[in-house]
């Protein structure tokens, strides 16, 4: 057994704290925007330039107002609207709680490749701010690709969107965490009937067992 | 009734281009997506037959609209992007070697063009570095983090989107259609804003204009058109669907 996309994103959901400003990745990523908990205040940071979000009804659609997925999403009382400048100002100066993004690849050191799909690339578009410059960055992927070949690996193979800059993984099969970003990662939980024995078939990343 | 000081107006945008745009010129454009893209400037980029463009955009558009348009006409000769998925005829160009790519993480993007405006040649940024972003750029280690160097953008033209603009220049963007178009307002030495409603000075609120009429105009003439129409909202991705699902339950 393994995960299902929503139950990996409210795993992610579980990141949340309380006051905390929040970016999230397009995918998965986007989903944990439904299981933020009841009465928690978490303030959606869209990097094309808005605080505070949710996605849109249908036939209240606004060309004007799109988050960074290029989802149509309404506003908030809260909501403000800023440049593409003041935005990254925003995620680069540190001032975003976290960043849950999809990846390609994770690294054992933390390493992080979610850009250059194929040959010639779609780009990197904020990904590589996000992991600059947000506190806290929880990567969170299918553990393995579409061949059953590994993503959780001792190095990425693919071109790097950041070195050392993953806090926390979350797969459909487990999740894995580290105390900083000097430590190893550390298996936390897997999915339910998922055993170690599997786990360590499906990854080649070095880990350390609870 | 508009002083001499402020932009030229332009009925159409056909006309507020006349006499800027050349073979090879650097041309700023702003939007995110199809958000904000001034989609009428863009169809008279084209109409103008100008070849060799450099076209700094965040995106470039889908295949049969905004800059997409453009790559279909082979006018772009390189793009500078953050993100170019959603266009096949890029990605076919790219690989066939028909177009120069460079790719900025989008943060960067907007604060070299941000710098660009501002009369900023470079910055360090921790974005990109230890990637193949930073690779031959000076960096400098200070307190233990490593930062890459890199400089601001200007260009020839830069076209931008806004909401409301008035006779001087004076630009409010509306939601999240402003993303890059006030730093390309500032970056280009020709600006022609594509505006909705254009009024008289003294419409607006001085203070709640996002692009003051001196980024337009500074040492470069500004052109505003009036343009109406609005740009159709992209179709509902799945995930939509299924926020809409979740709603509804």
């Amino acid at each position: 057994m393994s995960w299902s996309r929503d139950e990996i994103a409210a795993r992610a959901a579980a990141e949340l704290r309380d006051g905390y400003y929040v970016n999230l990745g397009i995918g998965i990523p986007t989903l944990v925007a439904n299981f933020i908990p009841a009465g928690m205040r978490v303030v959606l940071q869209s990097e094309n330039g808005m605080l505070a979000w949710v996605l849109s009804l249908r036939g209240e659609e606004d060309a004007d107002l799109i988050n960074a997925g290029k989802q149509t999403i309404t506003e908030l009382p809260s909501s403000s609207y800023f440049s593409s400048a003041d935005s990254f100002g925003m995620i680069r100066g540190g001032h975003i709680d976290l960043s849950v993004l999809g990846a390609m690849e994770v690294g054992e050191n933390g390493d992080l490749a979610n850009w250059l799909i194929r040959q010639g690339g779609q780009g990197h578009g904020g990904a590589m701010d996000l992991v600059a410059g947000v506190k806290r960055v929880v990567v969170v992927m299918e553990h393995t690709s579409k061949d059953g070949s590994a993503k959780f690996k001792p190095r990425c193979d693919l071109p790097l969107t950041g070195a050392n800059v993953v806090d926390k993984l979350i797969t459909d099969l487990a999740i894995f965490s580290r105390a900083d970003r000097h430590s190893s990662f550390r298996l936390l939980e897997m999915a339910p009937g998922v055993t170690l024995e599997a786990l360590r078939a499906k990854t080649t990343a070095g880990f350390l067992s609870p | 009734m508009s002083l001499p000081t402020g932009p030229k107006v332009y009925a159409t945008a056909a006309s507020a281009l006349a006499g800027v745009v050349r073979d090879n010129i650097t041309v700023m454009s702003g939007g995110f997506g199809l958000c904000g893209i001034a989609e009428n400037l863009i169809v008279a980029l084209r109409d103008s037959g100008a070849t060799g463009l450099t076209v700094v955009s965040n995106n470039a558009g889908v295949d049969e609209f905004g800059l997409g348009m453009l790559l279909r006409t082979r006018q772009i000769r390189k793009m500078i992007s953050s993100y170019v998925g959603e266009n096949k005829e890029f990605e076919r160009q790219y690989l066939a070697g028909e177009l120069e790519l460079e790719f900025n993480p989008q943060g960067t993007l907007a604060e070299r063009i941000r710098a660009g405006g501002a009369g900023i040649w470079g910055f360090y940024t921790r974005t990109g570095a230890g990637t193949l972003v930073a690779e031959g750029k000076e960096q400098r280690v200070v307190n233990g983090e490593t930062y890459v160097l890199e400089t601001g953008l200007v260009a020839d033209l830069a076209i931008v989107k806004a909401w409301r603009g008035d006779t001087e220049g004076n630009l409010i963007y509306r939601k999240t259609a402003r993303n890059f178009n006030p730093m390309m307002a500032s970056a280009g030495r020709v600006t022609v804003a594509e505006v909705e409603q254009l009024v008289e000075p003294g419409r607006l609120d001085p203070d709640q204009i996002h692009t003051p009429a001196f980024s337009c105009s500074g040492s470069s003439r500004a052109r505003a058109i009036a343009g109406r129409s609005k740009i159709a909202p992209r179709a509902s991705s799945r995930l939509q669907e299924l926020a809409h699902e979740l709603v509804a339950r």
